[in-house]
């Protein structure tokens, strides 16, 4: 792989002898559109199925055939889930990659390549096992295009012997993957077993890499944060969904189609409870979402940072007029050909203020896939009660990676609306005004068309509270100081932090989304190697909730850790902190468009620790 | 006039329509636009339009975008719900709105700035869409709210106030929505009062996109000599293609009309409209000879006005999307969220 980590020096690993078991990484290189995905799930699959605790990660091009794909599958008999930087079993299959790839292994590691590739000259460090790719398909289809996507099973069988993975489960996660199409299973056991006979006859085990069972993944389940997130659409009562395709987006909404489409049929009628319109653009599908939610329905969109710069006008529209909307940020980097398949947490300051003049957004920050399924819900009912657009902070290593998960949990609350006009509210309230503050938390109350309550017009801030238009200065100022009081109320109702605070350390470290899989292998880096503690707070929202200040002000040191350049989010914090509270804050950033690992926290966190002592 | 014999005999003095409304029911706030501005009198018309229709203020909803033509929504039908978006972006909130809540009638005003040259996207892919709505440009060939830059639709050679001349060819909205798949496309002049409030009627009748592109002089910066969209030139130039008369549902046609020199046109609920040919070649069910006569009347320097073009029956937006004829905004919690079985079930496939 080509990309060299952060601004963190690796350390090459000594040259291992004891056998690792349950603790490497396997990278697949191959030539995207080759079909190598469903051979890289099953060995996935296969792994998790014997308890041992699994990620996936796909590095892949903005490209639909013929570019470099890595495809980096990570055991880890602790639980790590996010990304890991060395590879210790690579397997070879692009030619244009492979030397690179073979050269950056570390010493100890192991490489299965294609035979014609004449790899094993280039390391006298590294375990190389060659294998005859094209004349161990030849047998099994005459076909040219089966073969193209079969071959790719035989490196499954050549690991599943190497790696001592049960045949079995990979049989088993072999059919999981390709459901009911007996044919292709066939063809594909039949490259398996041949990849598995090959080994078992020509190569001897040389490496020390091997999964033995566990039982550390029982009752979990394996799954795209797109996915869940979807699921948490459907759930959540989504009845209108407007979109534009991009990735790393598309498939939420992709997938929420499907399950809409089996799951919400009216069971009388048989018509669809709910409307997806692919839009023209991301404004227009912001723009519908907004019609659509001003009229009643629990109406979202999905995207990526592009859309995002799209929909500032609306977003502020929808802010001024106070309608609900959900949006989908799945961060990517940017702009246009800038990585676009990379991961990234690059939105967070332009959704938090993303528009024109004041504007303030709640967003939400999951980190894990039954977040993404949570906090769709939560998107949508805080949408409601708060009358707002509010944003899912997503990223494309969680949308569309494999993560292991707990299943989903059934919902335990109602649906919330929200603040609706009916005719007792109006006979206690005794006058509607749209934007009148009658409860004291900011929060008006909202009629719709069609409902049978007094009518009012919707436009932009330039209005009073009884949504006429007007242009007096103190309307504007009574209006910006209500929408400043329903920020405060948000502060109240967004998720809250979750916090880990550790007896005597003095060091704090904060982190969101998916920056969190770093920090729970950093945090054990550090107290195993240096017996450093860390207090550790996980945002999972913004407005910042009291919770956050009070980590700050309980700790010497906090490092906000993020995936972006200019520490977004710690820009952010700064803004409502107190000057002692902002002293405390340091920043640890990574920005290469591969997921943070926790090498590199470890890393920077004592950098700057050394750094701070030498002061 | 009325055949609803449930309303109450009219006050001495006051006119009710069928549904027991006086016209005052109609109104909006009190307008801000400049005297003789085209635009006023297009908000008279969509006030009598729907006053003489009975239909239930409370039922419609009114939709725009940016310029001094998207700020008519507030003056008329102050009982509906309205709302008043971003420069050229009406058409999809427009969308939005009618799909989650499709019992709904529609009226979209936009300006030929904010429909032909930001909002020329959005345009496009609601008339595609054939959304069941009454989309009106009041189209005055300028900016006015910005004060008086040419529009998209300024004409070939027409001249500003300050002696500007427009170099570049115009867009015709009502060719381009026929291309597109509008299946209501008219003309209209905001000078023409009987013309314009019989097309509002049978737009308001028909099921999908009514578009209606209506000339609509910006008195302030665009209504000089050398403007093409001054009340003297467009005056001069109307073509009107046909007398148009709209007879609604609940009432019966009287009149007797030569089936030779008439054309007749049933929309879904069974209203009529009735079209009284002057021009020869002119067939408004027919989109080949509707293009070509727009085409022909333009390359004269001619405005065709009526009903250019009408397909009654298309399907719209609404039928294609499949959805409940309950609205999906009022859907309950028991439609809208599935049991636990279905999250069972989906679990079951990611195990
Ligand atoms: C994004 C954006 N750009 C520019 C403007 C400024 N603006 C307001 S109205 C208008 C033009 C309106 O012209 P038209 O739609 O023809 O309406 P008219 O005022 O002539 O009725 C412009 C450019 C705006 N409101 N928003
Ligand atoms: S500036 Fe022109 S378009 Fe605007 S209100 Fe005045 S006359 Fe009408």
């Amino acid at each position: 792989m080509s990309v060299t980590a952060s601004a963190v020096q690796e350390t090459i690993p000594q040259a291992r002898t004891a056998r690792v078991v349950n603790d490497f990484a396997i990278q697949v290189a191959t030539v995207n559109g080759s079909g190598s995905q469903t051979a890289n799930l099953v060995l996935l699959r296969a792994i998790f199925q014997m308890g041992v605790p699994v990620s996936g990660k796909n590095m892949f091009p903005s490209n639909i055939a013929g570019l470099p794909t890595w495809y980096t599958i990570r055991a880890s008999s602790k639980g790590y889930i996010g990304r890991k930087k060395e590879v210790d079993f690579l397997v070879a299959m692009n030619p244009e990659t492979a030397r690179e790839d073979v050269l950056t292994l570390p010493r100890g590691a192991a490489a299965v390549y294609d035979e014609p590739l004449k790899l094993k000259d280039l390391r006298s460090d590294v375990v190389f096992y060659p294998v005859p790719f094209d004349k161990l398909i030849t047998p099994i289809t005459h076909d040219a295009k089966l073969r193209r996507l079969v071959r790719n099973m035989i490196y499954d069988g050549v690991l599943a012997k190497l790696l001592s993975i049960d045949m079995a489960q990979m049989e088993r996660a072999l059919r999981k993957q390709l459901g009911k199409k007996e044919k292709a299973i066939a063809l594909n056991l039949s490259a398996l077993t041949a990849g598995y006979e090959y080994a078992e006859a020509t190569l001897p085990k040389l490496d020390p890499f091997v999964i033995e069972p566990m039982n550390k993944t029982h009752g979990m389940i394996l799954l795209e944060g797109n996915a869940a997130a979807a699921i948490g659409c459907m759930m959540a009562g989504v009845t209108f969904v407007s979109w534009y395709p991009i990735t790393p987006s598309s498939s939420l909404c992709e997938s929420l189609i499907d399950y809409l489409k089996k799951y919400r049929k009216d069971p009388e009628t048989g018509k669809a409870t709910y409307a997806v319109i692919q839009a023209e653009d991301e404004i227009a599908a912001l723009g519908m979402v907004i019609g659509a939610s001003w009229v009643g329905a629990r109406a979202m969109t999905s995207t990526s940072g592009p859309g995002i710069s799209l929909m500032a006008e609306f977003a502020g529209l929808g802010y001024y007029t106070e309608v609900p909307a959900v949006i989908f940020d799945i961060q990517r980097v940017g702009p246009s050909t800038g990585l676009p398949t990379r991961t990234a947490q690059q939105d967070i300051l332009s959704a938090a203020v993303l528009s024109h003049g004041d504007t303030k957004h709640p967003l939400l920050l999951p980190s894990s896939v039954s977040e993404c399924y949570s906090m769709a819900m939560d998107a949508f009912d805080l949408a409601e009660r708060l009358q707002t657009p509010v944003f899912v902070m997503s990223d494309l290593d969680l949308g569309m990676n494999t993560w292991m998960s707990y299943p989903l949990e059934y919902p335990k609350k109602p649906i919330d609306r929200g603040k609706r006009l009916d005719e007792a509210t109006l006979e206690r309230i005794g006058e509607f005004a749209r934007y009148r503050d009658v409860d004291g938390d900011g929060i008006p109350y909202r009629t719709v068309p069609g409902d049978g309550m007094p009518a009012y017009f919707a436009r932009g801030s330039g209005h009073n509270e009884t949504a006429q238009y007007s242009e007096r200065a103190d309307d504007y100022a009574n209006n910006l100081d209500r929408l400043a009081r329903k920020f405060e109320t948000a502060r109240t109702l967004v998720p809250k932090p979750e916090i880990d605070l550790v007896r005597g350390a003095r060091i704090g470290v904060i982190a969101y989304g998916t920056t969190h899989w770093a920090i729970v292998e950093s945090r054990d880096q550090l107290k195993a190697e240096h017996g450093l503690d860390l207090s550790y707070l996980r945002l999972r929202a913004f407005p910042f909730t009291p919770e956050v200040f009070d980590f700050i002000d309980r700790c010497d040191r906090v490092y906000l850790v993020e995936q972006n350049r200019d520490a977004q989010m710690l820009s952010l914090l700064q803004m409502e902190c107190t000057p002692a509270q902002f002293a405390k804050l340091g920043s640890i950033r990574h920005y290469i468009g591969l997921p943070i690992d926790g090498r590199s926290v470890t890393t920077e966190l004592l950098k700057h620790e050394e750094e701070e002592r030498a002061r | 006039m009325s055949t609803d014999t449930t309303v109450q005999p009219p006050a001495p003095g006051k006119k009710l329509n069928r549904i027991g409304l006086e016209p005052l029911a109609y109104r909006g706030g009190k307008t801000t636009l400049c005297a003789g501005c085209g635009h006023n009198a297009i908000t008279e018309r969509i006030i009598e339009s729907f006053f003489e229709l009975g239909i239930d203020p409370t039922q419609v909803i009114k939709l725009s975008g940016i310029g001094c033509s998207s700020k008519a929504p507030a003056y008329f039908l102050s009982s509906a719900h309205g709302f008043n978006s971003v420069h050229g972006r009406m058409p999809s909130v427009a969308t939005g709105a009618v799909v989650a809540n499709r019992t709904m009638i529609a009226v979209g005003v936009s300006g030929d700035g904010d429909t032909g040259a930001i909002g020329i996207g959005q345009f496009v892919h609601l008339m595609r869409r054939n959304l069941p709505i009454v989309y009106i440009i009041e189209d005055n060939g300028c900016y006015g709210l910005t004060k008086g830059q040419f529009s998209p639709t300024a004409d070939l050679g027409s001249t500003l106030k300050t002696g500007v001349v427009n170099d570049l060819p115009p867009i015709d909205a009502c060719a381009l929505a026929i291309e597109l798949g509008a299946s209501f496309v008219a003309r209209s002049f905001s000078g023409d009062p009987k013309q314009l409030k019989a097309i509002l009627k049978a737009a308001i009748s028909h099921r999908g996109t009514a578009m209606i592109d209506v000339i609509s002089p910006c008195v302030t910066f665009n209504d000089h000599e050398g403007s093409t969209k001054s009340y003297s030139y467009v005056k001069d130039h109307d073509e009107p293609l046909a007398d148009v008369s709209f007879v609604p549902f609940f009432e019966q046609v009287t009149a007797e009309y030569d089936p030779g020199a008439t054309i007749a046109v049933t929309l879904h609920n069974g209203s009529k409209i009735v079209l009284r040919k002057m021009a020869e070649d002119y067939q408004p069910t027919d989109k080949m000879s509707a293009l070509r006569l727009l085409h022909e009347t333009m390359s004269r320097g001619e405005y065709a006005t009526g009903i250019l073009y009408i397909e009654p029956d298309k399907q719209d937006f609404i039928d294609l999307l499949g959805i409940t004829d309950e609205p999906l905004a009022t859907l309950p919690e028991a439609k809208t969220r599935p049991g636990k079985a279905v999250l069972d079930e989906i679990m079951d496939t990611f195990q």
